[in-house]
């Protein structure tokens, strides 16, 4: 905490970024996003899109996981159903790939406050399991109805255009995924200093304190639910645009793992640990891709025992985060302020 | 009729190695309050590891049993001491993960040590086709059915009589109970997850015997679900008999509706118990609710 800072007007008392330095780091980090695609490679900019894409999804989660308390397993059963909504959209009834992507987001949301309806009787574990069933019944759904989603096979979506670009290069993506990731930050952030935001972490801190409290569980659970799913849909529907191919695979329990891994590794109930883990979460593979082909050339069999080592890898940077720092990144981050801050004096 | 008879087989089969899979999975939520994901990945190191002592060093296959299950059991201490004790007290969700975390290291290194292309294994258990009731099936399922029922019986004479399973039921009941009683709650945790381990192990040698090794064994642990649901958390007679249950269900519908349908009706059933009954057919009624 930040202390020896005096407002005198409730404007500024209220503002998200208080201090010079806050700013400037927000600017810098502003402008470095702005010239990022300039600089990068085809390499680079296919991450930071994957990463965009997976911002927006943690965010979703951590509202949902993080900021209300409700875990949930059921992620990449919620990003299917967007993907496949807008993919579905553009390829069968030739939606332009923005409506599809904003009419996914919606359908995404309804289908999220469907499978949150358990959450009105279930909580902590018993609410993972029934998140749990729900990704297999919506992968079920997915591949079993064919005509709809072509079953097993891929479902190939037209390239989205806008003004006559194709905008699922990797140069114009970029700019599509972060604006909208920079929407999706800002209604975040201010949404836990909305009375919806307050309800639900008083749900997640004691619910029957915030039920005391004139909390409705009821719809602040599901409103919960429909927003955090608005979110995973958006990242489904741009997977869908951003590849220009569905297929089931990309939305396995895997998936589900892999967010709650990055919300976990970032920081629970923070949208600063959503961007950390996010960006950890899709380096992690990457880099160890890099390093493999690096020691190619010693090591010959680090081809075939790469995929194990990154498997191997995701699990252990997940246990030792829980063993070792279980506020995740996000208080790691915080820690690194606070030296510098009251570097010399640390106490 | 013997379509009939052949899918209850085939059923009670399956139905017996997913008891055996839930039974580890109950004793370690009993006694520890965790929901342990890695129970899959137990049965395919369990599976592998005998594969390894009887198919790769020739080893005899009772004494390739007896290792397998010692190493499962060093396993099962291994894991409790390093991953799970420092979890002890943390919130529900970092419990969840840490065994999620665990399941995706011990499957890398099962595919690291044995590739991941599945292998025949040398059955152990005679395989000849026997005749029963106008249905044919192998003798290796029957066996299958006999062991587990052995297993299950061991186990439940071994909860009742002996020393350590009176102290593990006392521990599941009331910790600090128990810890007053002179009991040492660490060692029933690590008790716990051995015989977890253990038991996976058993299951895993075989539902290996029946459809050889392969990465896919893993999947038992996501099956395992709606059979402790069903069951009830903390009921060893309701992982039996919820075992018997799903596995006769996923057993009817694949052979009598097919598409697939076997994969998700249990997931279904579970979603249905927990809005009904959330602590299944026999647990104990001390769900929280909401």
């Amino acid at each position: 905490m930040i202390s020896g800072i005096f407002h005198q007007t409730y404007e500024k008392d209220m503002a998200l970024r208080r201090t010079h330095t806050q700013k400037i780091r927000l600017v810098l980090i502003f402008i470095f996003f702005l010239a990022f695609p300039f600089f990068a490679n085809r390499y680079a900019l296919t991450l930071a899109n994957q990463i965009g894409i997976a911002v927006i999804g943690a965010i979703g989660l951590n509202i949902l996981v993080g900021y209300t308390g409700q875990i949930s397993l059921g992620q990449g059963g919620f990003m299917a159903v967007g993907a496949y909504t807008a993919g579905i959209l553009t390829a069968r009834l030739g939606m332009p790939w923005w409506a599809s992507t904003l009419a996914a987001c919606f359908v995404t949301a309804l289908v999220g406050v469907l499978f949150g309806l358990p959450s009105l009787r279930l909580k902590g574990l018993y609410l993972a399991i029934a998140t749990l069933a729900a990704q297999v019944i919506i992968l079920w759904v997915v591949t079993h109805w064919k005509v709809m989603t072509g079953g097993v096979d891929a479902l190939v979506v037209p390239s989205p255009m806008l003004f006559g670009i194709k905008m699922n290069k990797d140069f114009n993506f970029y700019w599509v995924v972060w604006s909208l990731a920079l929407i999706a930050t800002i209604a975040a952030v201010n949404l836990f200093r909305t009375h919806w935001g307050r309800a639900f972490i008083a749900i997640r801190d004691q619910d029957i304190a915030a039920s005391v409290m004139g909390v409705d569980l009821f719809k602040y659970k599901l409103l919960a639910f429909a927003i955090s799913s608005f979110y995973v849909g958006l990242a489904g529907a741009l997977i869908a645009h951003y590849r220009s191919i569905v297929t089931w695979e990309r939305f396995t329990v895997d998936i589900s793992v892999l967010y709650l891994a990055m919300i976990i590794i970032g920081g629970l109930g923070s949208v600063t640990g959503s961007y950390l883990g996010a960006i950890f979460m899709t380096l992690l593979p990457a880099v160890l891709t890099n390093l493999g082909s690096a020691i190619k050339d010693q090591f010959p069999a680090i081809d075939t025992l790469l995929p194990f080592i990154q498997q191997a890898a995701f699990g252990l940077v997940i246990i030792f985060f829980l063993i070792f720092e279980p506020e995740g990144l996000n208080k790691i981050w915080k820690n690194i302020k606070d030296y510098f801050r009251l570097w010399p004096f640390s106490y | 009729m013997s379509l009939f008879i052949q899918l209850t087989l085939t059923g009670l089969t399956n139905g017996a190695i997913l008891a055996l899979a839930a039974l580890g999975f109950v004793l370690i939520y009993k006694s520890s309050d965790v929901i342990n994901f890695a129970q899959g990945e137990f049965l395919l190191i369990g599976a592998y590891v005998i594969f390894a002592m009887v198919g790769q060093f020739g080893l005899a296959w009772p004494i390739g049993m007896l290792l397998t299950i010692l190493i499962a059991i060093a396993l099962g201490v291994l894991v409790e001491r390093l991953v799970l004790r420092p979890m002890i007290g943390e919130p529900i969700i970092s419990v969840i993960m840490v065994t999620i975390g665990l399941s995706s290291v011990l499957k890398a290194i099962v595919s690291a040590i044995w590739g991941n292309v599945p292998q025949a294994f040398p059955p152990f258990i005679p395989t000849t086709p026997v005749n029963l009731l106008g249905a044919t099936v192998g003798a290796d399922r029957l066996w299958a059915i006999a062991i587990s029922v052995l297993m299950l019986g061991l186990f439940s004479f071994f909860f009742r009589k002996s020393r350590e399973g009176i102290a593990m039921r006392a521990v599941a009941d009331d910790q600090t109970a128990a810890l007053s009683m002179g009991i040492s709650v660490k060692k029933i945790f690590a008790w716990a997850w051995s015989i977890a381990a253990a038991t996976a192990a058993i299951g895993g040698a075989l539902v290996a015997n029946i459809v050889g090794v392969s990465g896919e064994l893993a999947g038992v642990g996501l099956r395992v679900f709606p059979v402790v649901i069903l069951g009830g958390l903390d009921s060893i007679p309701g992982a039996i008999i919820g075992g018997v249950i799903i596995g006769l269900l996923e057993a009817y519908t694949g052979g009598y509706i097919g598409q697939g349908l076997n994969q998700v009706l249990p997931f279904v059933v579970l979603i249905i118990i927990l809005m009904v009954r959330p602590y299944g057919l026999f647990g104990k009624e001390i769900i929280e609710r909401v």
